[in-house]
């Protein structure tokens, strides 16, 4: 089954880590990625720019409104996504709980339709 | 007819290999209906279980077969046609798969609430109604959180299969906790008077050996296990010759099962070399403590209060604390326990649990106190609906007004 481990946290908070830090998780991410790669389990991955980058567009009635930011302000925002394929939940559950980011925030993983 | 752990292996083994508990009972279910058609007229099969199956088996490819998706579709139809090949035959049993299927439904990602009730329904078909009662929620509320937690089982992909030692976690807790519903629900009707309870104490003892034989070093397994033993030990001395309720402390010693009293010890003894403590455990310990009955003559009561100290400690379990109380009377005096149960008025559940009314009752008559006594024992009396339980009571309560005439020979 297919899975997306999605990243929730603090993108302010993130952005301000020390230097060195953001440094040691960064490396962090590309051994992740690497480990899940090497398991098979890797479909794919990116990270987000902040909230403050995105756009949203709705159509009721068909005609299209943009507006700047985000869908919803929240406390902690989407920040990036991991793909995985992996037999079941419990599968997906190891990926989650290696995530880098699940020290900062939350990892929520939700199936894949199909 | 098809005995009631053919339902729960049934179910295990298609749900195992659909990931789809909901989809197995309804499958299981036509199969039933078929049966009932089909057998009158053929004859029942030779096999029933294996018959069931094959017919649930077809339900379920045909159901699969017209899913939205095709890959899904196919991925379902393969798994039950492959296992076609190693699927039991007419001869065969059918594995027992039901620890697998307990596991699944105590799985972390599942709500906490519903996981033992989701047990009991998978494994042993109980409706939404009467689980709803045990774990007293509304019936609707109830029927809501199972299917629920079974959607979600399939669709989150949640796996079925036993955990390793290191991934049990919290899991094992409702498992245990399931098994030991099941066990006293069938415990509460020790003559098997109600055709639908007969067979649920065996059953939760014969669920309690496949979790304690798979998990042989998780000591609250063997707890359980042990405490389930011990019980059932006593089941054909709780009653007379005329079928009438007879407490603990009036047994014969003489009428309990030693054969199951000697393997509960035994579990027990392997279960705290581990060297962790639990719930479980400590009620088996309670019950040990009982059978010592068997050979001093006399339960060890210092430790049976011991014990419920350290129980309701880890509880804070209502009935753990009546018990105790009752345990402090016998060991030390009956102001002792009274003490102990005034202690514990402030909690309102109390005012409708016949077990707090009848040990109250019993510990006013020892300390002398009729009236109140008397008053209480008709309070329990009330709240009980089991009639061999209330016809207890209701000679309890004349023997406790018999006595008040000779009040001044009683020296308690």
């Amino acid at each position: 089954m297919k899975y997306l481990l999605l990243q929730y946290g603090h993108e302010t908070e993130m952005m301000s880590l020390p230097k060195e830090e953001a440094g040691q998780l960064h490396g962090a991410y590309m051994a992740y990625t690497e480990a899940m790669k090497k398991a098979g389990a890797y479909v794919s991955n990116s990270g987000l720019r902040p909230t403050s980058d995105a756009t949203t567009v709705r159509t009721p009635a068909g005609k299209a409104i943009v507006l700047d930011g985000p869908f919803a302000e929240t406390k902690e925002q989407l920040g990036g996504y991991y793909l995985v394929e992996v037999a079941d939940l419990d599968g997906a559950l190891v990926w989650a709980k290696r995530h880098p980011f699940a020290t900062y925030g939350a990892i929520e993983v939700r199936p894949v339709w199909g | 007819m098809v005995a009631r752990h053919s339902y729960g292996r049934l179910i295990a083994y298609l749900a195992a290999r659909t990931g789809d508990i909901a989809g197995a009972e309804d499958a299981l279910s036509e199969a039933f209906a078929a049966a009932l058609v089909t057998w009158p007229e053929n004859g029942i099969p030779r096999v029933p279980e294996a018959w069931l199956l094959s017919v649930a088996r077809r339900k379920l490819i045909d159901v699969a077969r017209r899913r939205r998706t095709a890959t899904e579709a196919a991925a379902t139809v393969a798994l039950l046609a492959e296992d076609r090949s190693a699927a039991p035959d007419d001869e065969g049993e059918i594995p027992d798969e039901r620890a697998r299927l307990m596991f699944a439904c105590a799985h972390p990602a599942i709500d906490a609430c519903v996981r033992a009730p989701l047990i009991l329904q998978a494994v042993l078909g109980f409706d939404a109604i009467r689980i709803a009662s045990a774990f007293l929620v509304a019936p609707a509320t109830m029927g809501q959180r199972l299917v629920r937690a079974k959607r979600r089982i399939r669709e989150a992909g949640i796996p079925f299969r036993v955990p390793k030692p290191d991934e049990l976690g919290g899991r094992l807790h409702a498992v245990l906790e399931a098994i030991y519903a099941v066990y006293t629900e069938g415990w509460s009707d020790p003559a098997g008077t109600h055709a639908r309870n007969r067979g649920l104490a065996e059953e939760g003892i014969w669920l309690g050996r496949v979790v304690a034989l798979l998990l042989p070093q998780e000591p609250e397994a063997l707890g359980l296990l042990a405490l389930m033993l011990h019980t059932e030990a006593r089941r054909d001395a709780r009653r007379d010759a005329q079928g009438e309720f007879v407490p603990l402390d009036a047994q014969d010693p003489a009428r309990w099962n030693s054969t199951l009293i000697d393997e509960a010890e035994a579990l027990l003894l392997s279960a705290s070399r581990m060297g962790a403590p639990g719930r479980y455990q400590l009620e088996a310990a309670v019950q040990s403590a009982h059978a010592a009955r068997r050979f001093a003559g006399r339960s060890d009561w210092a430790a049976i209060v011991e014990l419920y100290n350290a129980l309701l400690a880890i509880t804070a379990s209502v009935v753990v604390a009546i018990n105790r109380a009752v345990a402090l009377a016998t060991h030390v005096n009956a102001a002792e326990g009274l003490a102990a149960l005034d202690a514990m008025q402030d909690d309102a559940q109390l005012a409708g649990y016949q077990p707090y009314w009848a040990a109250r009752a019993a510990l006013l008559a020892r300390s002398g106190n009729v009236q109140a006594a008397a008053d209480a024992y008709s309070r329990a009396i009330d709240l009980e609906s089991d009639p061999v339980v209330r016809r207890f009571l209701q000679s309890e309560l004349s023997r406790t007004r018999g006595c008040a005439n000779r009040k001044e020979f009683r020296h308690e």
